[in-house]
């Protein structure tokens, strides 16, 4: 693995980010959305409390529709407009790629999230909240924002259409969130092992996010979250691959 | 400096391309021609490590493709047919991009997109958005990335495609140019092309090599090559077509209108015009017009190519 390789593609990716237009207009709809979320829907300010729980219980859904947006051109695009075909046959390996495709994509989502810092700054006008359950909850997010990219970044790599990539990513995502969800776990208490609904209701991005989000940083969450990272960045691998192979 | 040894590829039951050998050496130009769907951008397509082999092995300067892919691969400058881009890059930022994966920087860096520009003529639209270029200077500014890095190896699907007639002939005499220092493969299905460039021909049919060789080589398969056309003053014609027709190298002639006459040699005899030119010498003929035909690539393809498509 080259570094100077990953360098070089992510600078492209970013350099790309930048004078897109559609980037601009999704951090502007992304703060707009996670503010009006906050403060209206939320009822931040009719809490009472000096935390940011209710900013980030919206991120789930938020990156529901926010993540796939991003991510859905990362391979499609590439593939419809053939420059895959240039890409792979320029001296740097698929793993390469990968890597430099999907950090930049997160650098521009963890971009998108920092402009956020006005809700920290007026929280902390208004109270003396907890700075490292505020730290511990933006790092939850940016870890889960990170989990739905790899998914949208392998929905990518299966289909040449940005749509598809997106509709099949928001239902996987969607998956993640309601696998663990209370209402879907106990229509199953009745017929299913304890375990198998415990094991499911571990896959979900809720649980972890939750309990991360509260100050805890717990070394089980944060392998969940790399391990969806890892597990649908290898999938991109082998999709593109098999796409290669014929 | 290009060696491609019984490659073979399938996708799922389709054998796209079926046992394919040849090579090319530093200084030749291989015209890589076949019909639409024959095979010919998959067999390019493995040779810049795009797509795995079936089977067989290709080796860029000696080095394996499948085995060493990375190093095979900076050997390569590669233009992929219909020449994709980064539509939201300009040229420069483009070019930019491909030496920093090719690894030059600082002044190399610039000194090699500026000379893969002036030799690609993208001065005019060098900060202008890849999406706004016109088809011709999209095809040059992925020519130009192909060749920012001097490679040994040239590999230009279709190089001249969607090109004007200027911008072709600008085209073929750069590739001319560097054909003579690098090993390049064109594949195109214009014929003028391979013989304006190619110093070698491979003609593949439903990806079965079915000729290799010179395009000189390939003209004489024609049906009519070796065809003597020649007019005759002042003789009668069909006195003229009887003498012609007793010498031994002609198969047949043909009065083809007044006093000219088309003389086909047998198995494309080469001695045919020689005899035919020795024997209006010697009766002392008066001959207006004399003529060879040296064959006609069109023909030779068609020949060559038809039978796999009927099948197919």
């Amino acid at each position: 693995m080259s570094f100077r390789n990953i360098k070089a593609l992510m600078k492209s990716e970013i350099g790309s980010y930048m004078v897109s237009p559609a980037a601009y207009v999704f951090v502007i709809i992304f703060l707009l959305l996670s503010g009006s979320f906050t403060f209206l829907l939320g009822g931040f300010f009719q809490s009472g409390q000096a935390t940011l729980s209710v900013f980030f219980m919206w991120h789930p859904w938020l990156y529901l529709f926010m993540v796939p947006a991003a991510g859905m051109h990362l391979w499609s695009e590439e593939r419809r407009s053939g420059t895959l075909e240039l890409l792979f046959t320029m001296p740097v390996t698929p793993f390469e790629c990968i890597i430099a495709k999907f950090f930049a994509a997160w650098a521009f989502i963890a971009v998108g999230l920092f402009c956020t810092f006005p809700v920290v700054l007026t929280v902390s006008y208004l109270g003396n909240p907890d700075f490292g359950a505020i730290m511990t909850g933006y790092l939850g997010s940016i870890l889960m924002a990170g989990s739905y990219l790899a998914i949208t970044g392998f929905t990518s790599a299966i289909t040449r259409s940005q749509v598809v990539s997106f509709i099949i990513s928001v239902v996987v995502c969607l998956l993640l969130i309601f696998i663990g969800w209370p209402p879907i776990t106990n229509t199953l208490v009745d017929w299913a092992p304890r375990g198998l609904i415990d094991f499911f209701a571990s896959l979900s991005v809720m649980s972890h996010f939750e309990s991360i989000q509260r100050g805890v940083i717990d070394s089980r969450d944060l392998l969940y979250y790399f391990s969806v990272i890892g597990f649908f960045l290898f999938l991109t691998s082998i999709t593109l691959k098999n796409h290669r192979s014929g | 400096m290009i060696k491609v040894e019984n490659l073979s590829k399938s996708f799922g039951h389709k054998l796209a391309v079926d046992d394919v050998s040849f090579h090319v050496r530093r200084g030749e130009v291989l015209g890589f021609i076949g019909p639409n769907g024959a095979g010919k951008s998959t067999t390019m397509r493995i040779i810049t490590g795009f797509f795995p082999s079936s089977e067989g092995s290709v080796f860029i300067a000696d080095v394996n493709m499948a085995e060493k892919p990375l190093e095979a691969k900076s050997k390569i400058g590669y233009l992929p047919e219909s020449a994709p881009l980064y539509s939201n890059k300009t040229v420069y930022e483009f070019l930019s991009f491909a030496a920093d994966i090719r690894g030059f920087k600082g002044d190399e860096k610039e000194s090699r997109i500026d000379d893969a520009v002036a030799k690609c003529f993208l001065e005019p639209v060098l900060h202008q958005s890849i999406d706004t270029l016109s088809k011709g200077y999209k095809h040059r500014t992925c020519f130009a990335q192909a060749i920012l890095h001097d490679p040994d190896v040239l590999i230009l699907d279709e190089p001249t495609d969607g090109l004007d007639p200027n911008q072709k002939r600008e085209v073929r005499n750069l590739i001319k140019e560097m054909g003579k220092t690098k090993a390049i493969i064109i594949s195109t299905h214009i014929l003028e092309e391979v013989e304006a460039v190619a110093t070698k021909v491979v003609l593949i049919s439903a990806g079965r090599k079915v000729f290799e060789g010179t395009s000189a080589e390939l003209k004489a398969k024609s049906d009519k090559a070796g065809t003597v056309t020649l007019t005759i003053n002042g003789v009668e014609s069909e006195l003229a077509r009887a003498t012609l027709s007793n010498l031994s190298s002609v198969d047949g002639v043909e009065i083809a209108g007044g006093e000219v006459f088309s003389i086909t040699p047998k198995d494309n005899s080469i001695d045919t015009s020689k005899e035919v030119l020795d024997c209006v010498t010697q009766k002392g003929w008066s001959v207006e017009e004399f003529s060879i035909d040296k064959g006609r690539l069109d023909e030779v393809f068609h020949k060559l190519t038809i039978c796999d498509e009927e099948v197919n």
